[in-house]
């Protein structure tokens, strides 16, 4: 009872003296909708609960929000949620805030899901899914049987976007998935030519995907697992493997000059703890990043399963180096876009 | 008139008037100013600046690369292909309006009309619905034994012409219309009456007296898809890059506003071009104009 007047009395306090009060308020930025709905439910108002502290909402729609603010000096967001390719791009252009590890502490989050100036917060991942109707007796295991034409005939659907195409490409010409970076660009090009006739349409966005699988449209696609998830909830014919998947972080990331930046710090922590991680998975299906999280007993085991984080799916999974796509996107997407048209 | 005794005052007023109506326009063209060429000013000189400020061609130099230049066909090649549709398909259905009775004409205005008012999104994404491999159209195929496989009738170049043809035929529809109901038909008659066939008399009398208005719908039309993106992107199954989608991409994933800001200048300056040929060739605007 009386933490949660106390919560209320913080907003109270927040709303009427707004400037009076600012040391009390954090101002939070994600990506709206429900995944912004589920943070809440988990994170933000525990962490405005036990911390005594409203926290505002905004959203945003990626890195050059966060570039806008900091350029003009007039930063009003505390805490940003941005995907990993984003967070290592405003790392390398000096304007985010160093975290302090004192109060940050990230430890059961994997090293490359993490940096001085940035923390991933949840894990989604790219994996194999395909059509139950059309490979009833034998399912697919890996990104080599997207490849299989004879074993697994029928219509394919990627990205329209060469992430993700390369590593599922250099996976199914043989190469270790621990070991693909630097990737050979090359050879991916090259062993694509061979999935281009077999793609019925590239992907534009994470909607589509779950159309396509959805609708029967193509028999093998790789996507994020919540989309798939989604619409195999709703009863589609689908069904999906955790086999060599592609992990993906988003984080948590503070723009530098923040006007709360300890107190976002603070914040930060709070919903880094295995405890808050833990919460996530029972709003929306992404895995927690911090890996201690499964052994708080909070989400149940049939929860875990699906999650792309969980031990056991973790096992033969491979996180994707955003640092090397932040170096190449660019020269590889132009190459891209010509091989898909030619 | 000006003859009159009171020439000098009538003069006097209508340069006051005229002066009156210049005064009302000047809402309407400071708004135009401000949200048409004041962008287009600032896009133009984007397009030439580095991040940092400096003045560079690269953002122009990088539209060389293949990736770039078959875009650029293929959104010539879209944009042909879906006006010649246009006009094959748009003709003789204005023709038909322009023939039968106000009751038929009504139903066939709004069925042109209907789509118009409905979103474009929605008439994009139903075209998905009907044509994909387990759409409507494939099944009826299928069941009634048409096709043994599923044609492929989306996510490709043949879906894309599909949708957009539909999404601009009213585009092509009502200037035809127009046109069509502008004709004298006495001309058309008299023709008949010196003894033409009636297939003489539409080609050398009729369809010459419409011209203007087919012009009129090639010109929207062909310039409107120049720009299209919803429908190719959806319909496209990422394998239809059109020129605006290169835009978008180079906005969402490079964030690289010198580039995008180039790609929509080269755009602005082809269309201006074609708008500027098709005026010395046909006199454009003699019909789009408002006499």
């Amino acid at each position: 009872m009386s933490p949660s007047r106390s919560a209320w009395i913080a907003l109270a306090v927040g709303l009427v003296a707004a400037p009076a009060a600012a040391q009390q308020t954090i101002t939070v930025a994600s990506w709206g909708g429900a995944y912004q709905d589920a943070q809440r439910k988990a994170w933000f108002e525990p962490a405005a609960k036990d911390l005594g502290i409203t926290i505002k909402e905004d959203t945003t729609s990626g890195i050059a929000d966060v570039r806008a603010q900091v350029k003009s000096g007039r930063v009003t967001w505390d805490l940003v949620q941005q995907g990993t390719n984003g967070c290592i791009l405003l790392e390398r252009e000096g304007i985010l805030e160093k975290l302090d590890p004192a109060v940050v502490k990230t430890d059961g989050i994997p090293a490359d899901m993490k940096s001085d100036y940035w923390v991933g917060n949840l894990v989604y991942s790219t994996v194999l899914a395909w059509n139950t109707k059309t490979y009833k007796d034998k399912k697919p295991t890996g990104w080599a049987d997207m490849y299989d034409f004879k074993n697994f005939p029928g219509g394919r659907s990627m990205r329209r976007s060469p992430l993700y195409n390369l590593e599922a490409a250099l996976i199914a010409d043989g190469v270790d998935p621990q070991k693909l970076y630097p990737l050979d660009v090359d050879r991916a090009f090259k062993k694509m030519r061979e999935l281009k006739p077999h793609i019925v349409a590239w992907w534009p966005s994470g909607a589509a995907s779950a159309q396509l699988i959805n609708d029967g449209e193509i028999d093998m696609i790789g996507l994020w697992n919540g989309r798939v998830q989604a619409v195999m909830k709703e009863g589609a014919k689908a069904d999906l493997t955790f086999n060599q998947q592609m992990l993906l972080v988003d984080c948590w990331m503070i723009p530098k000059g923040a006007p709360n930046k300890d107190l976002a710090m603070k914040a930060m922590a709070h919903m880094l703890t295995a405890k808050a991680q833990a919460q996530l998975p029972l709003h929306i299906n992404y895995g927690p990043s911090n890996l201690k999280a499964f052994e708080t007993g909070i989400i149940p085991p049939d929860v875990a399963k699906g999650l792309p984080s969980s031990p056991e799916n973790m096992k033969t999974a491979f996180t994707l180096d955003a640092k090397w796509w932040a170096d190449n996107l660019d020269g590889v997407t132009k190459r891209f876009d010509q091989f898909i048209q030619e | 008139m000006t003859e009159g005794p009171n020439a000098g005052a009538l003069a006097a007023a209508e340069r006051g008037e005229r002066r009156g109506l210049f005064l009302l326009c000047t809402p309407a063209v400071l708004l135009i100013s401000i949200v048409i060429f004041l962008p287009i000013g600032w896009l133009f000189a984007l397009s030439f600046t580095t991040e940092q400020g400096g003045l560079t061609l690269e953002h122009y130099a990088r539209m060389l690369h293949p990736a770039y230049t078959k875009s650029f066909q293929t959104t010539f090649e879209l944009s042909f292909l879906v006006t010649a549709i246009c006009a094959a398909l748009g003709y003789p259905l204005a023709y038909l309006m322009s023939q039968v009775s106000a009751v038929w004409r009504a139903m066939i205005f709004v069925s042109v009309l209907f789509p118009f008012w409905t979103s474009l999104l929605v008439r994009t994404y139903a075209w998905l619905v009907l044509l994909q491999r387990r759409g409507l159209v494939n099944t009826w195929l299928q069941e009634t034994g048409i096709v043994d496989e599923p044609l492929r009738l989306v996510h490709n170049f043949t879906g894309t012409a599909i949708g957009m043809t539909h999404i601009m035929l009213p585009f092509m529809v009502l200037p035809l219309y127009a046109a069509m109901t502008a004709v004298d038909r006495d001309y058309v008659r008299a023709s008949a009456s010196l003894g033409a066939s009636p297939l003489k008399s539409f080609w050398q009398v009729f369809f010459p007296l419409t011209l203007p208005g087919l012009l009129a719908g090639v010109v929207l039309v062909f310039v409107l898809c120049l720009g299209f993106y919803v429908t190719p992107a959806v319909l496209g199954g990422g394998r239809v890059l059109m020129w605006s989608m290169s835009i978008e991409r180079s906005v969402a994933v490079y964030s690289d506003w010198g580039a995008a800001s180039a790609l929509g200048v080269v755009l602005l300056v082809v269309t201006l071009a074609i708008l500027w040929v098709m005026n010395r060739l046909f006199g454009v605007e003699r019909f789009i104009g408002a006499r």
